[in-house]
């Protein structure tokens, strides 16, 4: 589904993916741990077509297409979606509208018509249910005045109602409390079927307990440097990232 | 004889022996106020200060700078610093002390610079304030016989504070004097300069000062003005910078005395990575009138300005501030940020405030704000509730308004003078007998 | 976000653009005072009412234009100017819309106001001026009922003269300003209101205005005054088409609350803006005034303004009576090469009076625009409060955003607190909307209706929707 191949991005000249390669099947969830600075976050930009990042070498596929060609939309239209970290904050919009409009982009780029409006809420009634969010909420400006779990909830709901192929979750654990990360797990693994993929970034083992990958890679200075399954995320959380380092090293 | 006329008259009177040059450069300036005359109120830039009082003076031209010595001490700051005086716009070598200045830096009186026919005089002077920025600095250019040259080589990092101190004395008549400052700071030079006005209680002198700053790539510029004149004394004052590449200017505009004070602060940032912090605090009372226009230009891409000016208002005072921040076209990447707060403390005190932005680039931060009003009454419930008394509490919180642009003076001199000065004249009800010795307590405690 | 794409963004063409081909019968251009003699007599007028319009005309000979906005034009020259455009045939005026011709109909129709569709279905009544003479008044008979007197000004000074004679020209003087001073010796139609004491009008009164015939200037003048305790809400809609030249708009609004009244006036302008080049297009010089004059009244100002190659107007309360609360909302769009000088001025002279200014400002292509704000507190003005909010959002390099506000503040009881931003769209709104599959256009349409967001809560429900649409065509094309 996505294939990434020697990519090297830099950053104000600077350079933080030296050559990364990875490979995400339909089905699978892939995490991506590493140590601050590691390029993590640097990553699931780039493949959402944030600015400022430069990709000096190599390619990425998405289901054969070249991502890189595409404009930021157009990605997410095609099932490209990312979960930010630090979601913005866009006061006076409201977050119904913002759903909406994203989900009709999407239906409209596919060829379907609007989706009709009592549609649309039940919908979007249901899948708050699931986020346990109040309905309040769609009715509030997009993440604004939101704790640091309701905007994170707010990014799974998003996720939740556009289905996208690939959901990218930077971070999405940080600034969570247990039970906060027990509903954001659940709102990712009911994602989970045979024609999705995966891709959560994160610093911390945590939440590959709630939510179960399929493959772990560890991203160090630019590079993954070693991939498993799920026991090299324990692996890691008892031995820290100074192991993996020497281990690449010798 | 119309009110410039008259002013004029002392000139011709006084200059006859000017170098062809100078008189030129008078006369030009001369023209141009004769042309101009005093600004009235229907000038949107004098909309709240009515100058008539100065319009309408007769001032003389003071000939000599003797000044009592008790005084003296007990006017001047206590720091050590390179000094200069001037006397009612007389240069005071008695007073002044300008022996032992490292190399690099060069500190005289405008007069010897302009005996010498010094480069700076012909040079830079004038440079950043024209004959049109105001009829007042065309009045300066017209007059000004003294003042101050300060000139920084590249890299000279000055170890004490630069301190001018321009003392107005109770003369049995009148003067006015025209003073001129210029400092350039070459690249990445540094300094301190505090312009210090002073003087006896009863003076009622017309002071209109221009002075010049030059900041040349990376140099830094802290520039205090501190004006304690009498609150009979009249002041007009520009302040004229020219920021180069990576260069920054920190001004403090301190003001508690004077009858009618207006002072004008112009920053040019003409280059990348220019920053100029503006930090203003007025304290009026009685019938004072303080007028503080500022103007920040934003001329190059990644500039950055941040102003915060605060006033305290008392009695009949009066106050204005008029901040304006501009962005160039096509200066991109700019932040500015501009604040002013007031606080009335008497029903017949007035505050006429006025931010203005004007933008023409589109990648930009610019905000500002402005908020009147009176002391937080939760926070006095809150003073009150540990035993202090509501007086007592008012000006403790007073204080602590006027200590937000107090913190960022780094001369602690200046700092502890001023603090001392609005708490010791703070209004009676206030209850302030011993406030400085309370807080101290309360700190402790 | 690419500079082309900005441009394409901001192209629009203007979708109000038609005239309307009816036979005007229009004076002669050129202004004497011989013009206001026939106006008046055109209006059959009582005497009174002319002596007060050459009274306004010898002072307005004495004044000079004002040059402080921040606006650039070249001087107008008022000799070349009609004063006077009224359908033809005013002794068979239709007394029903059967009676109205088809194509003015039509032109209401174009404009998005079907009378009929408006009338039945929303309730509310249309007084629509169609160059200077009110055509037709619909619902007059269910205010009547109320008692709620809503006519044409001309109506009102004939049958009404004791009314108008009270409160004309007390809240805008005849000599206030240059503009006011034309519009009193020259208007030729407005609106009148009147809400008895107690009353609270029964349905949202509704007036469109429409400059049509070309070279003639349009002064209307509007006067509503709410009684003791009574309620009214004034929706005002302006539109003109399309023209080379530049036409004059000088019009005059003044409010007039009496003790508990309240007023809410809102205005969706979108007169001709002149096209990309700024050939053409409105110079609206609006003088906008109310007056809570008695205790506890509230005045509330909503405009949205996308139209007009100038726009200097200042919608403005005098807060006298204690307690009394002054609003202004306004969202003000400029693209092309607009040019908006815009604000307002509360003036608080009674106790405890409260006032609320919140104004948004966009400007896109080669637009300047400004917001002018005075906040006066007088020295009676115990426990006056205000609270003021000005942003603007620039669309593109090459437009210009100002903010200039006074505050004259004499009363230390008083809370004043201004605050104001300008900036562009942030890139990581746009990205993030961009990355939930919305397109650009629509992602910064929706942040600028976000930014507006406060404002059009603040207008009736379907000015509100008219005002988004509105805002959408100013900046379509606008963002890349």
């Amino acid at each position: 589904m996505l294939e990434v191949k020697d990519l090297h991005v830099t950053v104000e000249d600077k350079a933080i993916l030296k050559g990364l390669n990875l490979t995400i099947n339909a089905g699978e969830v892939h995490a991506i741990m590493g140590p601050n600075g590691a390029g993590k976050s640097t990553l699931s930009a780039v493949i959402a077509g944030k600015d400022g990042y430069e990709v000096t070498q190599g390619t990425i596929l998405f289901e054969g297409q070249d991502v890189l060609e595409m404009e930021i939309e157009e990605r997410a239209r095609a099932g490209l979606l990312l979960g930010f970290q630090y979601p913005v904050e866009i006061p006076g919009v409201k977050n119904i509208y913002l759903l909406k409009a994203a989900l009709n982009a999407q239906r409209a780029a596919r060829g379907e018509g609007e989706i009709p409006a009592p549609e649309f809420m039940k919908l979007v009634r249901e899948k708050s249910a699931e986020m346990k969010m109040d309905p309040s909420f769609l009715q509030r400006a997009v993440n604004e005045g939101f704790s640091g779990g309701e905007k994170k909830r707010n990014e799974i709901l998003q996720m939740l109602v556009l289905q996208p192929k690939l959901a990218m979750l930077d971070e999405i654990d940080s600034g969570l409390d247990i039970d906060a990360m027990k509903v954001v797990a659940d709102g990712v693994n009911s994602l989970r079927d045979a024609n999705r993929a995966i891709l959560l970034v994160t610093h911390y083992q945590r939440l590959l307990n709630h939510i179960e990958p399929d493959h772990v890679h560890v991203l160090v200075d630019g590079r993954i440097v070693k991939s498993g399954d799920k026991d090299l995320a324990l692996e890691l959380e008892a031995r820290g990232y100074d192991w993996v380092l020497e281990g690449s090293a010798a | 004889m119309s009110a410039p006329e008259r002013f004029l008259e002392r000139l011709t009177a006084r200059r006859a022996e000017d170098p062809s040059w100078v008189a030129a450069r008078r006369q030009a300036g001369a023209a141009r106020f004769e042309a101009l005359g005093f600004p009235t109120r229907r000038d949107e830039e004098w909309k709240y200060t009515d100058v008539r009082r100065i319009a309408e003076g007769d001032f003389a031209l003071a000939t000599d700078a003797a000044f009592d010595t008790a005084r003296f001490d007990e006017q001047r700051l206590d720091i050590d610093a390179y000094r200069l005086v001037l006397v009612d716009g007389v240069f005071s070598a008695e007073l002044s002390r300008l022996d032992g200045l490292p190399a690099g830096v060069s500190l005289e009186p405008l007069s010897r610079a302009m005996a010498a026919n010094h480069e700076a005089v012909g040079g830079s002077l004038g440079r950043l304030a024209g004959v049109d920025f105001s009829p007042f600095t065309a009045l300066n250019t017209a007059f000004a016989e003294e003042g101050v040259i300060v000139r920084l080589a590249p890299g000279t990092v000055v170890d004490k504070p630069i301190y001018v101190l321009l003392l107005s004395r109770a003369n049995e008549r009148p003067v006015m004097s025209h003073p001129r400052v210029l400092i350039e700071a070459g690249a990445r030079a540094e300094a301190t300069i505090v312009e210090h006005y002073s003087g006896e209680p009863d003076a009622a002198n017309f002071t209109n000062v221009v002075t010049e700053v030059l900041l040349d790539r990376g140099a830094i510029v802290d520039h205090y003005k501190l004006q304690e004149a009498a609150l009979t004394d009249l002041h007009v004052a520009s302040i004229h910078v020219d920021q180069g590449r990576d260069s920054r200017f920190n001004s403090y505009n301190l003001n508690l005395g004077g009858a009618l004070v207006r002072t004008d602060l112009v920053t040019d940032l003409n280059a990348e990575g220019a920053e100029a912090a503006y930090n203003g605090l007025f304290f009026v009372q009685g019938r004072q009138h303080v007028d503080n226009h500022t103007l920040v230009n934003h001329n190059a891409p990644r500039t950055f300005s941040n102003e915060n000016y605060k006033g305290v208002l008392d009695d009949r005072s009066r106050g204005v501030f008029n901040g304006k921040v501009f962005v160039k076209k096509d200066a991109q990447q700019i932040e500015a940020y501009q604040n002013n707060a007031n606080l009335l403390l008497s029903d017949r005190a007035e505050i006429d405030t006025k931010p203005e932005l004007v933008i023409y680039a589109d990648d930009v931060k610019c905000s500002h704000g402005a908020t009147t009003g009176q002391l937080d009454e939760e926070a006095v419930y809150a003073l009150r509730s540990r035993g202090i008394d509501e007086p007592m509490a008012r000006a403790l919180l007073t204080l602590a308004f006027v200590g937000e642009v107090m913190d960022k003076v780094r001369l602690n001199v200046i700092a502890e003078r001023v603090e001392r000065a609005v708490a010791g004249r703070l209004p009676e009800r206030f209850n302030l007998a011993d406030l400085v010795e309370t807080a101290e307590a309360i700190q402790e405690a | 976000m690419a500079s082309e794409e900005m441009e394409q963004l901001v192209r629009r063409e203007y979708k109000q653009g038609f005239v309307t081909d009816i036979e005007s019968d229009t004076v002669p251009p050129g202004l004497d005072e011989s013009t206001i003699a026939f106006i008046s007599q055109k209006k059959e007028e009582p005497q009174w009412m002319l002596e007060w319009r050459l009274e306004a005309y010898h002072q307005w000979l004495k004044m000079t234009p004002p040059s402080w906005a921040h606006l650039e034009y070249p001087p107008i020259d008022y000799q070349a100017i009609s004063y006077f455009s009224a359908p033809k045939k005013p002794e068979d005026r239709p007394q029903s819309l059967d009676e109205v011709d088809p194509k003015l109909l039509e032109t209401y129709e174009k404009l998005g106001i079907p009378l009929h569709e408006r009338a039945a279905l929303a309730g509310v009544a249309v007084d629509a001026v169609f160059d200077s003479v009110s055509v037709t008044t619909t619902f007059k008979e269910k205010l009547h009922e109320a008692g709620v007197i809503f006519c044409s000004i001309s109506e009102a000074i004939r049958e009404y003269p004791e009314l108008v004679r009270q409160y004309l020209g007390t809240v805008v003087p005849q000599a206030d300003n240059y503009f006011a001073a034309l519009n009193s010796a020259v208007f030729t139609d407005g609106s009148f209101v009147y809400v008895p004491e107690g009353v609270k009008c029964p349905m949202e009164l509704s007036t469109y205005f429409r400059i049509n015939a070309a070279n003639t200037g349009q002064f209307e003048r509007t006067l509503i005054i709410c009684d003791k305790q009574a309620q009214v809400s004034y929706l005002e809609g302006c539109t003109a088409p399309m023209r080379d030249e530049n036409q004059l708009h000088a019009a005059v609004v003044e409010l007039v609350a009496l003790e508990d009244a309240y007023i809410k006036y809102s205005t969706v302008q979108n007169w001709y803006p002149g096209d990309e080049e700024g050939k053409g297009g409105i110079y609206n010089f609006v003088t906008k005034r109310g007056d809570c004059r008695g205790d506890r009244s509230r005045i509330s100002w909503t405009q949205v303004e996308t139209g007009s190659a100038i726009t200097w107007k200042y919608p403005s309360c005098m807060l006298r009576g204690k307690e009394s609360i002054g609003e202004f909302y306004s969202v003000a769009v400029t693209n092309g090469r607009q040019q908006a000088d815009t604000g307002t001025k509360m003036i608080h002279i009674g106790e405890n009076t409260r006032s609320t200014i919140v104004a948004k400002g966009i400007a896109a292509g080669r637009s300047d625009q400004a917001y002018r704000g005075l906040v006066k507190i007088g020295p009676r003005a115990k426990g006056a409060r205000n609270y003021t909010q000005c942003d603007s959002l620039l669309i593109g390099d090459q437009c210009g955003a100002h903010t200039f506000p006074y505050q004259e503040i004499g009363n230390s009881t008083a809370t004043v607190e201004h605050e104001a931003t300008t900036s562009k769209i942030a890139d990581d709104q746009l990205f993030y909307c961009r990355a939930r599959g919305i397109d650009e256009e629509d992602a910064v349409s929706m942040i600028v209706n976000g930014f507006c967001k406060d404002v059009f809560q603040e207008l009736p429900m379907e000015f509100a929707v008219e005002a988004e649409a509105l805002l959408n065509v100013t900046l379509e094309g606008s963002v890349g």
